[in-house]
């Protein structure tokens, strides 16, 4: 099969003993849902509706014309309050639909499950999958169908479901995997199909052995599935690190998997890809994982999209103290917010609240060469010297350096004794560059 | 309302580590060799000691506060850099020697460039070096004889220490034409016993600075660093293994390959300095292959030195060559990138 890991990496607590026995409860609707027209990589969809318009519980609210896209829909029924820039969790500002909810949750279509679905041809599936606005739920969010629709000089021969869930503090697909394992089976079953593929496997890190039992038992006689368990290293659920544990393959530099003639999916998509094709359910609702040292009682809940952090954190018992710091996803990788009216989006696998010694407040000391960046870095780079050059102002020679192969993964901002915030450095480096490159393009 | 939530980059949480806990654990593990120089060769080792880290840690304060730039004495590494030149010291150097040292390690060797983290040589070697330099009476004559032991090793030739009998009997055997026979027969003798003297230079009854003598001693805290983390295996390895093989090669006097490398490994500064100087993270590569290509180049140029240079240790000038090379080996030995060509 291969190696079960990766260079590099960290082994940060996990942290993941405060939800991981915790069933998935459904989160009660809030009276006002946000929903940012670009939740995804691509395109913004545009809005198909009005302020004042009545819309229903999955009606599509926006589509872009572009192909890099996924549309949007409604998640609650009730009346649109606005169309306008609201804050979203990157940060900036965005485009928002705002529906104020009628407390019906009617519903466009009623939920009827389609018996043919796996006879249907390969692009009346990625139809589906495309009409549901699925996007990657892994936290990427970049759109299914493109994903699943490789040009035809890629040969796909391997799916790979990521089931890792690396970050600490996380357990949404974790969940996911316990309480829905067959409807994962049957999205990648789907996935299976439009790729014309007849080897799969799911990697799942073994802290989680109740889920990789499950998995084990359901493809125990299915010959074209098999279930990975990886050694707990963080970020085992890279894609790139994925596949080179599960089918010892490397990526190129600048590429992608299908390079390589794979494909990775999160299980929460192929979850989501099930309902889009057997219901034609659109995306609407996902697990999140609320947890954190300040959540009086965290949990692991089913969220309509749309819905605002304070109302989710509201229900997990509010938080603790002063003095706290939101992460929208996990500890290594998420972003901080600076309110708590941001919406839960397509990506948002966690909801941390962070207070004390969890603050994790450093000072930036000088780099003294320890080199154990260097030593941890799961893309063989030097953070450090990433880092300095930045620091410094010396663009030139950061392409040079492979600064565009960094993932941010945040290992080498993890494990750095002086606190100096490499991750934070790099992706300045990247967007200098870039400009840099946009410069001296406009110029030629 | 929403202006209470606190906003810093990912990663929002780090390991446990930080620079003064590795400069304390280094320091920590200094102390079982520098109780031995003490119980070796008396109190006036301590009183060497205390003024070598008070010195350096009052020039750092001075330094910085001069400078107008924020005081960092408490991070340990001010501390560190003032034992690790004491232990380069004989143990009856007069203490303004000790003081000296520090001055010019911490100014020269570390503050002049901007403190902890720019300095491109090993401050504490920059002080040996500039005292070995200054005062080469006071820093190579050993007086001191450790107690319940000799100060080479060997009963035959007193005052001196094995390496500096080493290179007095080579240069003896390898010209004997032009030495009377008693003198090469009494030589012959010398290099025997002083080959056979390893547990004493293992265990550290033996001749020489503070903290060269017991590598017993300095291995325990070595072990330590190694469980720990806190200094890797390639450096010291990769010094160690070069300076064994060529000494076995070239360091026999009777042809190629008759050299004693034990001998060589356990005398004089390797120790020390293969686990403690050459492992200064600042002025070493961070690269996996720089490091190997770092302790190899220490290697030889120590060999160079102790076989065919003017001095009997070459310890602490080849690791202040190499860090001068540092840069340039971190330059062409970066990884190849997950991935590329």
């Amino acid at each position: 099969m291969g190696q079960k890991h990766f260079h590099g990496g960290v082994h940060p607590p996990a942290n993941k003993h405060w939800t991981e026995s915790k069933q998935t409860e459904k989160a009660p609707l809030p009276e006002e849902v946000i929903i940012p027209l670009q939740q995804h990589i691509g395109a913004p969809a545009e809005p198909l509706v009005q302020k004042g318009d009545t819309v229903l519980t999955g009606q599509m609210i926006g589509k872009s014309a572009k192909y890099v896209s996924v549309p949007v829909h409604a998640t609650v029924s009730g009346t649109i309050a606005a169309i306008e820039n609201r804050p979203h969790p990157f940060g900036l500002d965005m485009l928002s639909v705002v529906i104020r909810s009628d407390g019906e949750d009617r519903w466009k279509k009623s939920p009827e499950k389609d018996p043919d679905f796996l006879k249907l041809s390969p692009d009346d599936i990625k139809t589906r999958i495309m009409q549901a606005g699925i996007a990657g739920m892994g936290g990427a969010s970049f759109p299914t169908h493109v994903k699943l629709s490789p040009p035809a000089t890629k040969v796909i021969d391997t799916i790979i479901l990521n089931g890792a869930e690396c970050e600490p503090y996380l357990t949404a697909d974790h969940r996911l995997m316990l309480e829905k394992p067959k409807e994962i089976m049957h999205g990648l079953a789907v996935m299976m199909r439009i790729l014309n593929v007849t080897n799969a496997f799911i990697g799942i890190e073994d802290n989680k052995p109740d889920a990789i039992r499950i998995f084990e038992k359901i493809l125990r006689k299915n010959k074209k599935i098999k279930v990975v368990p990886l050694h707990v290293k963080y970020p085992q659920g890279g894609e790139k690190q994925l596949i080179k544990a599960v089918i010892n393959r490397v990526v190129p530099a600048g590429g992608l998997p299908m390079d390589i003639g794979c494909i990775v999916h999160n299980v929460g998509t192929a979850f989501s890809v099930y309902e889009a094709v057997a219901f034609q359910k659109p995306l609407i609702e996902r697990i999140v994982t609320v947890t954190g040292s300040a959540v009086r009682e965290p949990k692991n809940l089913l969220v309509r999209i749309g819905t605002p952090f304070h109302h989710v954190i509201g229900f997990c018992g509010g938080l603790a103290s002063e003095r706290i710091k939101i992460i929208h996803g996990g500890p290594m990788m998420g972003i901080s917010q600076t309110t708590d009216k941001v919406p839960v989006i397509k990506g948002t696998s966690g909801i941390l609240a962070l207070n004390g010694n969890h603050l994790s407040l450093k000072t930036e000391s000088p780099c003294i060469g320890c080199a154990r960046c260097v030593d941890i870095c799961p893309m063989k780079l030097v953070p450090t010297q990433l880092g300095k050059l930045v620091k410094h102002n010396r663009i030139e020679t950061l392409d040079k350096m492979g600064i565009m192969q960094c993932m941010e993964c945040g290992c080498c901002g993890y494990i750095c004794p002086a606190k100096i915030p490499l991750v934070q450095y790099i992706k300045l480096g990247k967007a200098l560059w870039t400009e840099r490159q946009r410069q001296q393009d406009i110029r030629a | 309302m929403d202006n209470r939530y606190i906003i810093s980059p990912s990663p929002h949480l780090n390991d446990t580590d930080s620079t003064p806990r590795i400069m304390y654990a280094v320091i920590g593990s200094l102390i079982p060799a520098g109780a031995g120089a003490v119980y070796f060769f008396g109190w006036q080792a301590l009183w060497v000691m205390i003024s070598a880290v008070t010195a350096a840690v009052m020039t750092e304060l001075l330094c910085q506060k001069m400078m107008k730039r924020p005081v960092t004495i408490k991070d340990g590494s001010a501390i560190l850099t003032g034992l690790l030149l004491s232990y380069n010291l004989p143990a009856e150097v007069p203490l303004w020697i000790a003081v000296i040292g520090s001055v010019v390690a911490i100014t020269i060797g570390k503050q002049v460039f901007g403190g902890l983290g720019y300095n491109p040589m090993n401050p504490a070697l920059i002080g040996r070096a500039f005292l070995t330099v200054s005062w080469p009476v006071y820093m190579t004559v050993f007086k001191s004889v450790p107690r319940n032991g000799t100060l080479s090793g060997i009963d035959i030739i007193t005052g001196a220490t094995p390496l500096s009998v080493l290179k007095s009997t080579r240069e003896i055997l390898l010209f004997s034409n032009s030495h009377p026979p008693e003198q090469v027969t009494e030589a012959t003798q010398a290099l025997f016993q002083l080959y056979s003297s390893h547990s004493q230079l293992f265990f550290g009854r033996i001749g020489g600075c503070l903290g060269e003598t017991s590598a017993f001693l300095l291995l325990l805290g070595a072990v330590f660093l190694m469980y720990k983390r806190i200094i890797g295996w390639k450096i010291p390895f990769a010094y160690i293994g070069t300076v064994a093989l060529l000494t076995w090669a070239l360091g026999g006097t009777d042809g190629l390959f008759t050299g004693d490398p034990l001998f060589h490994i356990l005398s004089g500064g390797l120790i020390l300095g293969a686990f403690y100087m050459a492992t200064d993270m600042v002025t070493t590569p961070v690269t996996y292959k720089g490091r190997l290509l770092f302790g190899i180049g220490c290697g030889i140029i120590t060999v160079v030195i102790r076989l065919w240079g003017g001095y009997p240790e070459g310890v602490s000038f080849s690791i202040l060559l190499m860090n001068l090379t540092t840069p340039l080996i971190d330059r062409y030995t970066r990884p190849q990138v997950f991935g590329g060509k």
